[in-house]
Parts: structure tokens; C-alpha cells; sequence
């Protein structure tokens, strides 16, 4: 699921392909964006009014015989702008520079700890993940392969850190006896 | 009564072992004390850097080097110590490969090089095609079994090498980085494919790589690291209190 700060903007941008009502909104985003985990119905109800109160969608009025459910909600030049700026920026890299597996490898050196049986330790957890990644891909459709590559690559990113780091091992200890 | 280590590997419901092996080119040391155990019908990765011995690990599990020290064991039958003749034999009957490139006959077509282990077995020629082109829709190369191999893309080439180490039914099929030379969604293909044939027909495979995304397509994985394998079971983290 994608986080708390993503839901609007998606939200947004469903609703700059056309009008939709709540239902459909969460519908579509269970389909595209829940994998599993489907958006309740409070948080769209929610967020589709923090997005009215702001300018960024209208609310229109309820259809006849229907309840507040029934509002079809569409886009507002405002929330277009908004949407489009999110789009076209690129995301912030994390370079992730204070890890948590940094600072285990770091602290098992100065602390005379297997830093190397806990690397490996991590890279057979890697691997475990990978599998259970591989698996979704080969019964899964192409959005689960989408998401589970995604998965697999930054695993992978951080296998390579592992083995590297695994080999320089020897020269980390010797920087954090001396420091 | 038998010590359970005493028995033939088959005999404790392993198809393939390495025992406490070691081999050296010249006076470096490739493999230093390698043991290792695969299962009937198990795809294992044999994972490690450049030079760690994971190569030198495969080509003495297939019978290609004999170890200086240790044993290799292969289906009750133990390997290292037989004849030149007869491990060639080994090869050729119970053994398949696939390696990085090169080892298609590319003035060959894609079906004569499918059936040539066939042929090698001394399968009727007859026969030996028509096994093969049952392959060909397999692989997804149903409209090429007349191309020569040397006009082949890197990833149709691999497909047919998968196809060709996996015809005469082995036991085992040893795989040696057999996407290294491959693009990324070309190689999963590959992998995708060797994978599930291999599972359709309960082929054990012992899967040489460097790479995870392609060690995560195995049940299992072991590290090579200066020439000793190091398990899963081997990881132990003490607690400290």
C-alpha cells in the first residue's frame, strides 16, 4: 500500500482521468494500489473532503436517493496543479547513509561481535525475501511483478553493500580500533 | 551399526554430496575443505565472489575435476576416485550443463544441437528429432528448430542450451552462471524456463552464480568463501548477555 502522504495525490490523480464517486475511487485504488491491503472507506471519505476543504476537488452535489456516499467528486484546476507538480518531480534518493545495518556492522567491530556471521546472517534473510519475491512474480500478474522487482532490486542494492562490506571487513575493524 | 556419515550419500536421501574436498591450480588453493549435500529434485545456488572456488565446486561435483582431497560422491556411486572413461561416462548420461556462452555448435541448427547429446547416447536419429522438436514449442522457439545457433540471440541461444542439457532426461543439470552474459528480463526468462522445466522433469540442479536475483529462482542457497561452503545452518549468532 502506498503510504499516508501518497493517498491524495493518488487520489488526485484517479480523478484527473475522470469524475468518480468515493467507491469507485477506493475500488480502483484496492485494484492498482492496495495489494491487500485495501483502503477503508473512512480514509477516502476523509481525504476526499480534506481535498474539497482545500480547493483541489469539488464535491458536487449527492445524486437522488443516495446518501453522502453518492458524491461525485471531480478534479479542480488547483488539485491539477498540485498532482501534476508531484508527477513530473523526481522523488527524493535516499542514500541512506546511517543504516541500520551500518551501525550493527560498525558496533560488532568495536565491540569485538562476528560482524561477518551477522552479515551472513542478513544475506540468507536477503535471499529468503528475494524467493518469496521470485515466487509472486512467476503466479502474479504484471502489476505484482512491477512491485515485487521494485522489492528485488533494492534487496539486491542492499546484497551487493553486504558482500562488499564483508569483504572489507578486515580494514573496517582496523578504522574503528583506531578511531 | 553403520555410522550414519559412513553411508553412501543415496542411502541418507542425497543424489549429489561433496565431502571435505580440496583443489588447487598450481599452488593456489581453490577449494580448501568444501562439503556440500544437494537432495534429489533440489535446485541449489552456489553463491560467492570471483574466486571464491564456487566454479572449481561445480566442475568437481560434475566429475570434470577430481579433488585432490575428499570425496565426491554421486548417486551411491563415488565420483573423484573413478577413471577418466567412466566419469565422461557420467557426464554424457546422468549429467547436464549449461555455462555462460559457447557451448552450442553454431554452425549446427537449434534442433540438430538439442538432439545431439541424443545422438551422443546413441539414440535413434529419428527418434533423437523428434524429441527434440517436441522441445522446440517448450522453449518458445517453435518457428526455429532449422536456424543455424550462430544466428541466434543471446537469450534464444541459452533457451537452447537449457533445452540441450535437459533432453536426455539427467539427473542433474550443473548450470554455471548461465545468465551472465544476458540483460536482465532476458536472463529471468531464462531462468524462468530452466526453473520450471527442471521442476517438470524432477532434474536436480546445482546453479553457479554471482548473482541474487537469479540464486532467488533456487530453493536453496550456499556462500562459497575462500574455498569452504558455508550453509545456512552453518550461520549461528551467539547471544551475549
Amino acid at each position: 500500500m502506498l503510504s499516508v502522504v501518497t493517498v491524495p495525490l493518488t487520489l488526485l490523480g484517479l480523478l484527473e482521468r475522470q469524475p468518480s464517486h468515493g467507491y469507485d475511487l477506493k475500488r480502483e485504488y484496492d485494484k492498482f494500489f492496495g495489494r491487500g491491503k485495501p483502503l477503508p472507506f473512512g480514509q477516502v471519505y476523509a481525504t476526499l473532503g480534506r481535498l474539497a476543504r482545500d480547493g483541489k476537488v469539488t464535491g458536487g452535489d449527492a445524486e437522488p436517493g443516495a446518501g453522502p456516499d453518492r458524491k461525485r467528486y471531480a478534479i479542480t484546476p488547483l488539485g491539477t496543479s498540485e498532482f501534476d507538480s508531484w508527477l513530473t518531480q523526481p522523488i527524493e534518493p535516499e542514500p541512506h547513509l546511517q543504516t541500520v545495518l551500518f551501525s550493527k556492522v560498525v558496533l560488532a567491530l568495536m565491540l569485538g561481535r562476528p560482524a561477518e556471521t551477522y552479515l551472513d546472517a542478513q544475506r540468507a534473510a536477503h535471499l529468503q525475501r528475494m524467493r518469496e519475491l521470485t515466487e509472486i512474480k512467476r503466479a502474479g500478474s504484471l502489476m505484482d511483478t512491477l512491485l515485487a522487482d521494485h522489492g528485488l532490486f533494492h534487496l539486491e542494492a542492499d546484497l551487493r553493500w553486504i558482500d562488499v562490506t564483508s569483504a572489507r571487513l578486515a580494514a573496517l575493524a582496523e578504522t574503528v580500533r583506531e578511531s | 551399526m553403520t555410522s550414519p556419515n559412513l553411508l553412501a550419500p543415496a542411502a541418507r536421501g542425497f543424489l549429489v554430496e561433496a565431502r571435505d574436498i580440496c583443489h588447487s591450480f598450481g599452488t593456489t588453493p581453490a577449494l580448501t575443505g568444501a562439503s556440500l549435500s544437494v537432495t534429489a529434485g533440489e535446485i541449489l545456488a552456489v553463491m560467492g565472489p570471483s574466486g571464491s572456488g564456487k566454479s572449481t565446486l561445480l566442475h568437481c561435483l560434475a566429475g570434470i575435476f577430481a579433488p585432490a582431497k575428499g570425496e565426491v560422491w554421486f548417486d551411491g556411486h563415488r565420483l573423484d576416485t573413478l577413471s577418466d572413461d567412466k566419469r565422461t561416462e557420467f557426464r554424457r548420461t546422468a549429467f547436464g550443463f549449461v555455462f555462460q556462452f559457447g557451448q552450442l555448435v553454431p554452425e549446427l541448427t537449434v534442433a540438430d544441437n538439442i538432439a545431439l547429446p541424443l545422438l551422443l547416447n546413441r539414440v535413434r536419429r529419428k527418434a533423437a528429432y523428434a524429441r527434440a522438436g517436441a522441445w522446440l514449442p517448450r522453449l518458445g522457439l517453435d518457428d526455429l528448430g532449422d536456424r543455424r545457433t550462430g544466428e541466434l540471440s543471446g537469450g534464444q541461444a541459452q533457451r537452447v542450451a537449457v533445452a540441450r542439457a535437459l533432453v536426455a532426461r539427467p539427473k542433474v543439470l550443473f548450470a554455471d552462471e548461465p545468465t551472465g552474459s544476458l540483460d536482465t528480463l532476458t536472463g529471468e526468462m531464462v531462468m524462468d524456463l530452466l526453473t520450471s522445466l527442471a521442476r517438470e522433469e524432477g532434474t536436480t540442479v546445482v546453479l553457479v552464480t554471482h548473482d541474487a536475483r537469479v540464486a532467488a529462482y533456487a530453493d536453496r542457497e550456499v556462500l562459497v568463501r575462500d574455498g569452504k561452503v558455508i550453509n545456512r545452518a552453518d550461520i549461528q549468532i551467539e547471544v551475549s548477555r
